[in-house]
């Protein structure tokens, strides 16, 4: 089993964990990889900052359907408008 | 010389959870946040010829929705009141103590963690604003609308890698963004 890991392959991996997507495997050689490289320490230490806010409940989006009701109103708008 | 050009048809995917990320910390009600927001996209519409490209298409529309929330606002307060409270103290020893500590507070959080998770979703929207349409459309749809990598690949015509690579990009130009304006 090769665990040495390129940074590249790091980053992958822990954008891919950030999703709950990473394997069991893959896990592991990410954080062995951690251990020697600061880089992607770093860079991991950003990412997680970043899923965490994201997370927070006060960031919300519109459902896809209410936008597509806003489109439609925003077209017949420019219909009648443009008659 | 207009520098800014206008599109109403973008409006929606570009600016509207932007706009509602606005309007629902100030407005605690989705039904009428986004009710807001598709008057402004229709207000917008209306005086686009007023728009003299000075500002960007969403700073100018901001303003316009700022103008709804206030009149939301006036709206309420003028059914105010009607109601009349009392208060009565229920000791004679407690007469004089802030009536405020008699209110029960609604939130849990203190006022600095409200504020805080408010200008969050502001913070996030603006970074998400800046990336590239198409890295911000999907790295949206992961992250916040928790679509399925399959989903999205199939949406945009794009191989898995292709998309990570995006998710990748996006996420670092994020992560920098949100370290400058945030932290």
């Amino acid at each position: 089993m090769k665990l040495k890991t390129e940074c590249h392959e790091a980053n992958h991996i822990c954008d891919k964990s950030q999703y709950k997507e990473a394997t069991l495997l893959e896990k592991i050689k990410l954080n062995i990889h951690l251990i020697y490289c600061r880089a992607c320490r770093k860079y991991s230490a950003r990412n997680g900052k970043l899923t965490k806010m994201i997370k927070n409940p006060s960031v919300k989006t519109v459902s896809a359907g209410d936008k597509e009701l806003m489109k439609q109103r925003l077209r017949d708008q420019l219909n009648t408008s443009n008659q | 010389m207009p520098t800014n050009q206008i599109d109403p048809t973008k409006w929606v995917d570009q600016y509207s959870d932007y706009l509602f990320n606005y309007t629902i910390t100030r407005i605690n009600d989705r039904e009428l946040a986004q009710d807001l927001i598709s008057e402004t996209f229709l207000a917008g519409l209306k005086s686009m010829k007023n728009f003299k490209g000075e500002a960007t298409e969403r700073t100018w529309l901001i303003s316009i929705l700022k103008r709804k929330i206030i009149d939301q606002y006036r709206k309420k307060n003028s059914k105010k009141g009607k109601a009349e409270v009392h208060i009565n103290y229920t000791d004679d020893e407690s007469e004089g103590d802030w009536l405020e500590e008699k209110v029960a507070d609604p939130y849990e959080q203190t006022a600095e963690d409200t504020i805080e998770n408010e200008e969050l979703g502001e913070a996030i929207f603006n970074c998400l604003g800046k990336l590239p349409s198409k890295q911000a459309r999907i790295f949206k749809m992961k992250t916040i609308d928790d679509f399925d990598t399959e989903a999205i690949c199939k949406e945009f015509d794009i191989t898995p890698s292709n998309f990570w690579v995006i998710i990748h990009r996006a996420r670092t130009a994020m992560a920098s963004c949100m370290q400058e304006n945030w932290l």
